[in-house]
Protein backbone atom coordinates (compact mmCIF):
# COMPACT_ATOMS: atom_id res chain seq x y z
CA UNK A 1 0.00 0.00 0.00
CA UNK A 2 1.18 3.52 -0.87
CA UNK A 3 1.90 6.02 1.74
CA UNK A 4 -1.01 8.11 1.75
CA UNK A 5 -2.94 4.54 2.03
CA UNK A 6 -1.53 4.32 5.36
CA UNK A 7 -2.38 7.61 6.19
CA UNK A 8 -5.90 7.26 5.39
CA UNK A 9 -6.15 3.91 7.41
CA UNK A 10 -4.82 6.07 10.33
CA UNK A 11 -7.66 8.26 9.89
CA UNK A 12 -10.32 6.38 9.46
CA UNK A 13 -9.07 4.10 12.42
CA UNK A 14 -8.33 7.48 14.39
CA UNK A 15 -12.25 8.27 13.99
CA UNK A 16 -13.50 4.94 14.36
CA UNK A 17 -11.26 5.08 18.04
CA UNK A 18 -12.52 8.63 18.83
CA UNK A 19 -16.27 7.96 18.28
CA UNK A 20 -15.58 4.77 20.31
CA UNK A 21 -14.06 6.99 23.05
CA UNK A 22 -16.84 9.37 23.22
CA UNK A 23 -19.37 6.36 23.42
CA UNK A 24 -17.44 4.38 26.35
CA UNK A 25 -16.80 7.51 28.44
CA UNK A 26 -20.64 8.80 28.03
CA UNK A 27 -19.75 11.97 26.48
CA UNK A 28 -22.07 10.71 23.80
CA UNK A 29 -25.49 9.25 25.30
CA UNK A 30 -26.08 5.55 24.22
CA UNK A 31 -29.60 6.55 22.92
CA UNK A 32 -27.87 8.85 20.48
CA UNK A 33 -24.99 6.82 19.34
CA UNK A 34 -24.07 3.35 19.92
CA UNK A 35 -20.06 2.43 20.28
CA UNK A 36 -18.72 0.94 16.56
CA UNK A 37 -18.10 -1.82 18.77
CA UNK A 38 -21.13 -3.05 19.52
CA UNK A 39 -22.33 -1.89 16.01
CA UNK A 40 -20.04 -4.32 14.91
CA UNK A 41 -21.49 -6.93 17.32
CA UNK A 42 -24.88 -5.94 16.47
CA UNK A 43 -24.75 -6.53 12.69
CA UNK A 44 -22.82 -10.02 13.27
CA UNK A 45 -25.77 -10.98 15.60
CA UNK A 46 -28.41 -9.57 12.40
CA UNK A 47 -26.77 -11.97 9.82
CA UNK A 48 -26.01 -14.97 12.04
CA UNK A 49 -29.73 -15.26 13.21
CA UNK A 50 -30.69 -14.06 9.51
CA UNK A 51 -34.46 -12.85 10.33
CA UNK A 52 -33.56 -9.91 7.84
CA UNK A 53 -31.70 -11.79 5.09
CA UNK A 54 -34.74 -11.19 3.06
CA UNK A 55 -34.62 -7.65 3.46
CA UNK A 56 -31.46 -7.11 2.66
CA UNK A 57 -31.50 -9.69 -0.59
CA UNK A 58 -34.30 -7.59 -1.57
CA UNK A 59 -32.42 -4.11 -1.61
CA UNK A 60 -29.75 -5.92 -3.26
CA UNK A 61 -31.52 -7.63 -5.65
CA UNK A 62 -33.13 -3.88 -6.31
CA UNK A 63 -29.82 -1.89 -6.47
CA UNK A 64 -28.27 -4.53 -9.11
CA UNK A 65 -31.69 -4.35 -11.41
CA UNK A 66 -32.37 -0.93 -11.64
CA UNK A 67 -28.19 0.12 -12.01
CA UNK A 68 -28.88 -2.60 -14.87
CA UNK A 69 -31.62 -1.29 -16.26
CA UNK A 70 -30.58 1.91 -16.11
CA UNK A 71 -27.25 1.43 -17.74
CA UNK A 72 -28.48 -0.25 -20.35
CA UNK A 73 -31.21 1.74 -21.50
CA UNK A 74 -29.09 5.05 -20.50
CA UNK A 75 -26.26 3.84 -23.11
CA UNK A 76 -29.02 3.10 -25.73
CA UNK A 77 -30.90 6.84 -24.96
CA UNK A 78 -27.46 8.10 -25.08
CA UNK A 79 -26.31 6.70 -28.23
CA UNK A 80 -29.99 7.55 -29.99
CA UNK A 81 -29.35 11.29 -28.53
CA UNK A 82 -25.92 11.37 -29.77
CA UNK A 83 -26.98 10.43 -32.98
CA UNK A 84 -29.50 12.92 -33.35
CA UNK A 85 -27.94 16.43 -33.01
CA UNK A 86 -31.11 18.53 -32.76
CA UNK A 87 -32.27 16.42 -30.12
CA UNK A 88 -29.06 16.61 -28.50
CA UNK A 89 -29.16 20.75 -28.83
CA UNK A 90 -32.69 20.58 -27.20
CA UNK A 91 -32.42 18.56 -24.59
CA UNK A 92 -28.85 19.59 -23.51
CA UNK A 93 -29.82 21.98 -20.89
CA UNK A 94 -32.37 19.64 -19.50
CA UNK A 95 -29.24 17.27 -18.57
CA UNK A 96 -27.03 19.68 -17.11
CA UNK A 97 -30.04 20.83 -14.46
CA UNK A 98 -31.82 17.04 -14.39
CA UNK A 99 -30.18 17.17 -10.95
CA UNK A 100 -31.70 19.58 -9.57
CA UNK A 101 -34.65 17.92 -10.07
CA UNK A 102 -35.83 16.19 -6.58
CA UNK A 103 -36.88 12.90 -8.61
CA UNK A 104 -37.99 11.61 -5.02
CA UNK A 105 -40.87 13.74 -5.43
CA UNK A 106 -42.40 11.81 -7.76
CA UNK A 107 -42.08 8.43 -5.95
CA UNK A 108 -46.00 8.75 -4.58
CA UNK A 109 -46.85 8.61 -8.36
CA UNK A 110 -44.85 5.80 -8.79
CA UNK A 111 -46.47 3.89 -6.32
CA UNK A 112 -50.05 4.68 -7.13
CA UNK A 113 -48.75 3.26 -10.70
CA UNK A 114 -47.16 0.32 -9.84
CA UNK A 115 -48.29 -0.34 -6.34
CA UNK A 116 -45.92 -0.80 -2.61
CA UNK A 117 -42.98 -3.58 -4.29
CA UNK A 118 -40.31 -3.76 -6.30
CA UNK A 119 -41.54 -2.21 -9.15
CA UNK A 120 -41.70 1.24 -7.89
CA UNK A 121 -38.40 1.56 -6.23
CA UNK A 122 -36.75 0.38 -8.97
CA UNK A 123 -38.66 2.72 -11.55
CA UNK A 124 -37.36 5.61 -9.07
CA UNK A 125 -33.92 4.28 -8.90
CA UNK A 126 -33.44 4.29 -12.54
CA UNK A 127 -35.00 7.88 -12.89
CA UNK A 128 -31.98 8.65 -10.24
CA UNK A 129 -29.65 7.20 -12.37
CA UNK A 130 -30.33 6.82 -15.69
CA UNK A 131 -29.15 10.62 -16.80
CA UNK A 132 -25.50 9.76 -14.87
CA UNK A 133 -25.48 7.38 -18.02
CA UNK A 134 -27.02 9.11 -20.84
CA UNK A 135 -24.46 12.07 -19.86
CA UNK A 136 -21.15 9.34 -19.74
CA UNK A 137 -22.35 7.97 -23.30
CA UNK A 138 -22.70 11.21 -24.65
CA UNK A 139 -19.15 11.80 -23.36
CA UNK A 140 -17.57 8.83 -23.99
CA UNK A 141 -18.81 8.84 -27.54
CA UNK A 142 -17.68 12.55 -28.20
CA UNK A 143 -14.29 11.79 -27.17
CA UNK A 144 -13.44 8.79 -29.80
CA UNK A 145 -10.47 10.65 -31.50
CA UNK A 146 -11.63 11.28 -35.04
CA UNK A 147 -8.24 9.49 -36.58
CA UNK A 148 -9.94 6.03 -34.81
CA UNK A 149 -12.70 7.18 -37.15
CA UNK A 150 -10.80 7.63 -40.38
CA UNK A 151 -8.71 4.71 -39.57
CA UNK A 152 -12.28 2.65 -39.54
CA UNK A 153 -13.11 3.97 -42.73
CA UNK A 154 -10.00 3.64 -44.27
CA UNK A 155 -10.44 -0.03 -43.93
CA UNK A 156 -13.99 0.45 -45.32
CA UNK A 157 -15.69 -0.83 -42.18
CA UNK A 158 -19.78 -0.77 -42.12
CA UNK A 159 -21.58 1.16 -39.50
CA UNK A 160 -22.09 -2.18 -37.52
CA UNK A 161 -18.59 -3.74 -37.85
CA UNK A 162 -17.33 0.02 -36.84
CA UNK A 163 -19.44 0.66 -34.06
CA UNK A 164 -18.07 -2.49 -31.83
CA UNK A 165 -14.88 -2.88 -32.96
CA UNK A 166 -13.85 1.18 -32.52
CA UNK A 167 -16.09 3.02 -31.83
CA UNK A 168 -17.22 0.77 -27.73
CA UNK A 169 -13.59 -0.06 -26.95
CA UNK A 170 -12.83 3.56 -27.29
CA UNK A 171 -15.85 5.08 -25.48
CA UNK A 172 -15.58 1.90 -22.97
CA UNK A 173 -13.39 3.76 -20.07
CA UNK A 174 -16.04 6.93 -19.81
CA UNK A 175 -19.06 4.20 -19.92
CA UNK A 176 -17.66 2.27 -17.26
CA UNK A 177 -17.74 5.75 -15.09
CA UNK A 178 -21.10 6.13 -16.45
CA UNK A 179 -22.26 2.61 -15.16
CA UNK A 180 -20.11 3.52 -11.75
CA UNK A 181 -22.46 6.29 -10.91
CA UNK A 182 -25.41 4.26 -12.09
CA UNK A 183 -24.52 1.85 -9.51
CA UNK A 184 -23.94 4.80 -7.02
CA UNK A 185 -27.17 6.47 -7.31
CA UNK A 186 -29.15 3.09 -7.48
CA UNK A 187 -27.88 2.08 -3.84
CA UNK A 188 -29.45 5.96 -3.23
CA UNK A 189 -32.43 5.76 -4.59
CA UNK A 190 -33.40 2.32 -3.58
CA UNK A 191 -32.79 2.60 0.05
CA UNK A 192 -33.96 5.94 0.18
CA UNK A 193 -37.29 5.14 -1.65
CA UNK A 194 -37.39 1.93 1.04
CA UNK A 195 -37.09 4.47 3.85
CA UNK A 196 -39.46 6.66 2.54
CA UNK A 197 -42.49 4.23 2.22
CA UNK A 198 -42.04 0.45 1.48
CA UNK A 199 -42.63 -3.21 2.92
CA UNK A 200 -38.93 -4.50 2.44
CA UNK A 201 -35.77 -3.91 2.22
CA UNK A 202 -32.94 -2.52 4.81
CA UNK A 203 -33.98 0.85 4.09
CA UNK A 204 -37.30 0.05 5.38
CA UNK A 205 -35.99 -2.26 8.54
CA UNK A 206 -33.62 0.77 9.14
CA UNK A 207 -36.78 2.94 9.26
CA UNK A 208 -38.80 0.39 11.37
CA UNK A 209 -35.74 0.07 13.93
CA UNK A 210 -35.80 3.86 14.01
CA UNK A 211 -39.79 4.32 15.45
CA UNK A 212 -39.32 1.44 17.46
CA UNK A 213 -36.03 3.11 19.44
CA UNK A 214 -34.64 -0.30 18.90
CA UNK A 215 -30.95 1.40 17.97
CA UNK A 216 -28.97 -1.73 18.45
CA UNK A 217 -30.28 -3.09 15.13
CA UNK A 218 -30.50 0.62 13.83
CA UNK A 219 -27.13 0.70 13.95
CA UNK A 220 -26.31 -2.56 13.34
CA UNK A 221 -28.07 -2.37 9.40
CA UNK A 222 -26.31 1.10 9.07
CA UNK A 223 -22.79 -0.27 9.51
CA UNK A 224 -23.98 -2.92 6.88
CA UNK A 225 -25.03 0.04 4.54
CA UNK A 226 -22.02 1.95 4.68
CA UNK A 227 -19.82 -1.50 4.13
CA UNK A 228 -21.77 -2.59 1.15
CA UNK A 229 -21.46 1.05 -0.20
CA UNK A 230 -17.88 1.77 0.08
CA UNK A 231 -16.69 -1.46 -0.70
CA UNK A 232 -18.51 -1.48 -4.27
CA UNK A 233 -17.08 1.97 -4.53
CA UNK A 234 -13.89 1.10 -3.72
CA UNK A 235 -13.94 -1.93 -6.82
CA UNK A 236 -15.43 -0.15 -9.14
CA UNK A 237 -13.60 2.95 -8.59
CA UNK A 238 -10.50 0.56 -8.82
CA UNK A 239 -11.52 -0.55 -12.60
CA UNK A 240 -12.52 3.00 -13.48
CA UNK A 241 -8.64 4.28 -12.35
CA UNK A 242 -6.83 1.99 -14.60
CA UNK A 243 -9.08 1.75 -17.62
CA UNK A 244 -8.90 5.84 -17.27
CA UNK A 245 -5.07 5.01 -16.99
CA UNK A 246 -5.43 3.27 -20.32
CA UNK A 247 -6.89 6.67 -21.70
CA UNK A 248 -3.95 8.35 -21.35
CA UNK A 249 -1.36 6.08 -22.65
CA UNK B 1 -32.71 31.41 -30.90
CA UNK B 2 -33.34 28.17 -32.86
CA UNK B 3 -32.17 25.98 -29.62
CA UNK B 4 -34.30 27.77 -27.99
CA UNK B 5 -36.85 26.76 -30.01
CA UNK B 6 -35.95 23.01 -29.96
CA UNK B 7 -35.93 23.27 -26.22
CA UNK B 8 -39.40 24.61 -26.18
CA UNK B 9 -40.62 21.88 -28.62
CA UNK B 10 -39.13 19.59 -26.25
CA UNK B 11 -41.21 21.39 -23.27
CA UNK B 12 -44.28 20.91 -25.31
CA UNK B 13 -43.33 17.20 -25.90
CA UNK B 14 -42.87 16.12 -22.58
CA UNK B 15 -46.64 17.72 -21.74
CA UNK B 16 -48.24 15.69 -24.23
CA UNK B 17 -46.45 12.73 -23.23
CA UNK B 18 -47.69 13.27 -19.37
CA UNK B 19 -51.16 14.35 -21.40
CA UNK B 20 -50.87 10.96 -22.90
CA UNK B 21 -50.04 8.61 -19.81
CA UNK B 22 -52.89 10.53 -17.80
CA UNK B 23 -55.24 9.12 -20.78
CA UNK B 24 -54.16 5.79 -20.16
CA UNK B 25 -53.31 5.71 -16.49
CA UNK B 26 -56.59 7.36 -15.66
CA UNK B 27 -57.54 10.49 -13.58
CA UNK B 28 -57.02 8.80 -10.08
CA UNK B 29 -53.38 7.78 -10.76
CA UNK B 30 -51.95 10.73 -12.55
CA UNK B 31 -53.30 13.92 -13.01
CA UNK B 32 -53.51 15.55 -16.35
CA UNK B 33 -51.30 18.53 -16.86
CA UNK B 34 -54.24 21.40 -16.78
CA UNK B 35 -55.45 20.10 -13.93
CA UNK B 36 -52.10 19.94 -11.67
CA UNK B 37 -51.76 23.64 -13.11
CA UNK B 38 -55.70 24.29 -11.53
CA UNK B 39 -54.57 22.42 -8.14
CA UNK B 40 -51.16 24.53 -8.30
CA UNK B 41 -52.83 27.78 -8.61
CA UNK B 42 -55.51 26.64 -5.90
CA UNK B 43 -52.35 26.24 -3.39
CA UNK B 44 -51.05 29.09 -4.08
CA UNK B 45 -53.60 31.14 -2.76
CA UNK B 46 -53.80 29.45 0.38
CA UNK B 47 -51.92 30.83 3.29
CA UNK B 48 -50.87 27.50 4.42
CA UNK B 49 -48.95 26.29 0.87
CA UNK B 50 -46.54 29.67 1.47
CA UNK B 51 -45.80 28.84 4.91
CA UNK B 52 -44.91 25.23 4.42
CA UNK B 53 -42.94 26.87 1.43
CA UNK B 54 -41.51 29.03 4.02
CA UNK B 55 -40.53 26.28 6.15
CA UNK B 56 -38.72 24.95 3.16
CA UNK B 57 -36.97 27.44 1.87
CA UNK B 58 -35.40 28.61 4.88
CA UNK B 59 -33.97 24.80 6.26
CA UNK B 60 -32.58 25.19 2.51
CA UNK B 61 -30.94 28.75 2.69
CA UNK B 62 -29.43 27.49 5.99
CA UNK B 63 -28.60 23.78 4.49
CA UNK B 64 -27.36 25.99 1.00
CA UNK B 65 -25.24 28.79 3.02
CA UNK B 66 -23.39 25.88 4.88
CA UNK B 67 -22.59 23.35 1.86
CA UNK B 68 -21.05 26.89 0.10
CA UNK B 69 -19.17 28.29 3.04
CA UNK B 70 -17.83 25.36 4.44
CA UNK B 71 -17.59 23.15 1.48
CA UNK B 72 -15.30 25.71 -0.12
CA UNK B 73 -13.18 26.46 3.05
CA UNK B 74 -12.35 22.70 3.86
CA UNK B 75 -11.71 21.86 -0.20
CA UNK B 76 -9.29 24.41 -0.47
CA UNK B 77 -7.73 23.89 3.11
CA UNK B 78 -7.69 20.03 1.80
CA UNK B 79 -6.25 21.01 -1.76
CA UNK B 80 -3.81 23.03 -0.70
CA UNK B 81 -1.19 20.08 0.43
CA UNK B 82 -0.85 17.26 -2.13
CA UNK B 83 -0.62 14.43 0.63
CA UNK B 84 -3.88 15.71 2.18
CA UNK B 85 -5.52 15.86 -1.04
CA UNK B 86 -4.57 12.08 -2.29
CA UNK B 87 -5.20 11.18 1.13
CA UNK B 88 -8.76 12.76 1.23
CA UNK B 89 -10.40 12.68 -2.32
CA UNK B 90 -10.87 8.52 -1.77
CA UNK B 91 -12.81 9.14 1.39
CA UNK B 92 -14.64 12.10 0.75
CA UNK B 93 -15.81 9.82 -2.37
CA UNK B 94 -17.13 7.55 -0.32
CA UNK B 95 -19.25 9.49 1.60
CA UNK B 96 -20.60 11.05 -1.34
CA UNK B 97 -21.88 7.89 -2.49
CA UNK B 98 -22.99 6.54 0.68
CA UNK B 99 -27.17 6.80 0.77
CA UNK B 100 -26.83 9.35 3.51
CA UNK B 101 -30.53 8.93 4.24
CA UNK B 102 -29.71 5.74 6.46
CA UNK B 103 -27.88 8.57 8.46
CA UNK B 104 -31.11 10.48 8.88
CA UNK B 105 -32.13 8.67 12.45
CA UNK B 106 -28.54 9.77 13.66
CA UNK B 107 -29.20 13.35 12.69
CA UNK B 108 -32.71 12.94 14.40
CA UNK B 109 -30.86 11.33 17.62
CA UNK B 110 -28.17 14.21 17.31
CA UNK B 111 -30.26 17.27 16.60
CA UNK B 112 -33.91 16.23 17.53
CA UNK B 113 -36.87 16.25 15.62
CA UNK B 114 -36.95 20.46 13.83
CA UNK B 115 -35.44 22.68 11.89
CA UNK B 116 -31.94 22.19 12.73
CA UNK B 117 -32.20 18.42 11.66
CA UNK B 118 -33.36 19.35 8.39
CA UNK B 119 -30.46 21.68 8.10
CA UNK B 120 -27.96 19.08 8.89
CA UNK B 121 -29.20 16.67 6.84
CA UNK B 122 -29.80 19.15 3.76
CA UNK B 123 -25.77 20.48 4.34
CA UNK B 124 -24.83 16.98 4.90
CA UNK B 125 -25.82 16.23 1.19
CA UNK B 126 -24.06 19.27 -0.15
CA UNK B 127 -21.55 19.82 1.36
CA UNK B 128 -19.44 16.88 0.17
CA UNK B 129 -19.92 17.74 -3.54
CA UNK B 130 -18.70 20.81 -3.32
CA UNK B 131 -15.69 20.50 -1.16
CA UNK B 132 -14.37 17.55 -3.47
CA UNK B 133 -15.06 19.86 -6.93
CA UNK B 134 -12.82 22.91 -5.48
CA UNK B 135 -10.36 20.37 -3.81
CA UNK B 136 -9.94 18.86 -7.28
CA UNK B 137 -9.73 22.52 -8.84
CA UNK B 138 -6.94 23.38 -6.24
CA UNK B 139 -5.39 20.57 -6.84
CA UNK B 140 -5.21 20.76 -10.64
CA UNK B 141 -4.33 24.69 -10.62
CA UNK B 142 -1.21 24.92 -13.12
CA UNK B 143 2.03 24.86 -11.53
CA UNK B 144 2.96 27.96 -13.70
CA UNK B 145 0.45 30.41 -12.13
CA UNK B 146 1.60 29.80 -8.51
CA UNK B 147 5.06 30.16 -10.01
CA UNK B 148 3.95 33.31 -11.90
CA UNK B 149 2.71 34.21 -8.71
CA UNK B 150 6.33 33.72 -6.75
CA UNK B 151 7.85 35.71 -9.36
CA UNK B 152 5.57 38.85 -8.70
CA UNK B 153 6.03 38.38 -5.42
CA UNK B 154 2.68 37.91 -4.01
CA UNK B 155 1.83 37.65 -0.38
CA UNK B 156 -0.11 34.48 -0.01
CA UNK B 157 -3.61 36.48 0.74
CA UNK B 158 -3.00 38.27 -2.86
CA UNK B 159 -2.07 34.79 -3.84
CA UNK B 160 -5.60 33.43 -2.42
CA UNK B 161 -7.53 36.45 -4.09
CA UNK B 162 -5.92 37.15 -7.49
CA UNK B 163 -5.15 33.63 -8.48
CA UNK B 164 -6.02 30.44 -6.96
CA UNK B 165 -9.49 31.51 -6.56
CA UNK B 166 -10.56 33.00 -9.82
CA UNK B 167 -8.64 29.98 -11.34
CA UNK B 168 -10.75 27.33 -9.65
CA UNK B 169 -14.22 29.42 -10.50
CA UNK B 170 -15.66 27.54 -13.14
CA UNK B 171 -15.39 24.06 -10.75
CA UNK B 172 -16.31 25.89 -7.76
CA UNK B 173 -19.58 27.01 -9.51
CA UNK B 174 -19.73 23.15 -11.01
CA UNK B 175 -19.85 22.05 -7.51
CA UNK B 176 -22.47 25.09 -6.28
CA UNK B 177 -24.84 23.38 -8.58
CA UNK B 178 -24.63 20.30 -7.77
CA UNK B 179 -24.66 21.16 -3.92
CA UNK B 180 -27.57 23.48 -4.68
CA UNK B 181 -29.80 20.13 -6.10
CA UNK B 182 -28.27 18.08 -3.78
CA UNK B 183 -29.11 20.30 -0.28
CA UNK B 184 -32.60 20.93 -1.75
CA UNK B 185 -32.97 17.24 -2.34
CA UNK B 186 -31.48 16.70 1.44
CA UNK B 187 -33.99 18.89 3.18
CA UNK B 188 -37.27 17.20 1.36
CA UNK B 189 -35.87 14.32 2.40
CA UNK B 190 -35.75 14.99 5.67
CA UNK B 191 -39.21 16.88 5.75
CA UNK B 192 -40.38 13.97 3.97
CA UNK B 193 -39.06 11.24 6.25
CA UNK B 194 -39.97 13.56 10.05
CA UNK B 195 -41.57 16.60 9.85
CA UNK B 196 -44.82 18.31 10.45
CA UNK B 197 -44.06 21.18 8.47
CA UNK B 198 -42.62 22.20 5.18
CA UNK B 199 -43.70 20.98 1.41
CA UNK B 200 -41.66 17.71 1.66
CA UNK B 201 -44.47 17.14 4.88
CA UNK B 202 -47.16 18.04 2.28
CA UNK B 203 -46.06 15.85 -0.51
CA UNK B 204 -45.86 12.68 2.58
CA UNK B 205 -49.08 14.03 3.97
CA UNK B 206 -50.62 13.70 0.31
CA UNK B 207 -49.40 10.71 -0.35
CA UNK B 208 -51.18 9.04 2.58
CA UNK B 209 -54.09 10.61 1.42
CA UNK B 210 -54.10 9.63 -2.05
CA UNK B 211 -54.11 13.34 -2.89
CA UNK B 212 -51.94 12.90 -6.56
CA UNK B 213 -53.00 16.39 -7.66
CA UNK B 214 -51.73 17.47 -4.71
CA UNK B 215 -47.93 15.50 -5.19
CA UNK B 216 -48.18 16.66 -9.01
CA UNK B 217 -48.41 20.19 -7.75
CA UNK B 218 -45.98 20.43 -5.17
CA UNK B 219 -43.67 18.26 -7.64
CA UNK B 220 -43.88 20.25 -10.50
CA UNK B 221 -43.62 23.68 -8.46
CA UNK B 222 -40.00 22.29 -6.94
CA UNK B 223 -39.18 21.03 -10.75
CA UNK B 224 -39.48 24.61 -11.93
CA UNK B 225 -37.88 26.58 -9.16
CA UNK B 226 -34.62 24.09 -9.06
CA UNK B 227 -34.86 24.05 -12.74
CA UNK B 228 -34.44 28.27 -12.85
CA UNK B 229 -32.50 28.38 -10.12
CA UNK B 230 -30.25 25.71 -12.22
CA UNK B 231 -30.59 27.86 -15.71
CA UNK B 232 -29.82 30.85 -13.68
CA UNK B 233 -26.17 29.43 -11.99
CA UNK B 234 -25.62 28.18 -15.60
CA UNK B 235 -25.89 31.57 -17.21
CA UNK B 236 -23.72 33.26 -14.30
CA UNK B 237 -21.42 30.19 -14.85
CA UNK B 238 -21.04 31.22 -18.81
CA UNK B 239 -20.19 34.55 -17.80
CA UNK B 240 -17.47 33.74 -15.84
CA UNK B 241 -14.45 35.06 -17.90
CA UNK B 242 -11.94 32.23 -18.57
Amino acid sequence: MTREGWIRLAIVAAVIALLEALCRTGLIHRTVLLPPSEMVVSLWHILQVGELDSDILTTLRNVLLSALVASFLGFALGAVIHAVPRLRHAIEPLLASYYAIPTFMFYPIFIVVFGVGAQAIIAIAVLLSIVAMITATLTGLDRIPPVLRKTAKVFRMSPAKRAVMVDLPAAAPYLFTGVKLTFAYSLIGVIASEFILSGAGIGYAIAYAYNNFNNQRMYGLMLLVIIVAVAANTALDAVDRRLQARLRR
Amino acid sequence: MRKFGDFLILIVALIAVWQGLHMIAGDTTLTSPADTLARLVALMRTQQFWANAAETGQAFALALAISLVGGVGIGTLLGLNRTSGNVSEPILISLYSLPKVTLYPLVLLCFGLGMSAKVAFGAMHGLIPVALFTMKAIMHLKPVYLRTARAMRLSSGQVAATIALPAVLPEVMAGARLGFSLSLLGVLIGEMFASKRGLGFMINNAMGLGDIATIMAVAVFLSVFAIAANALLLVIDRAIPR
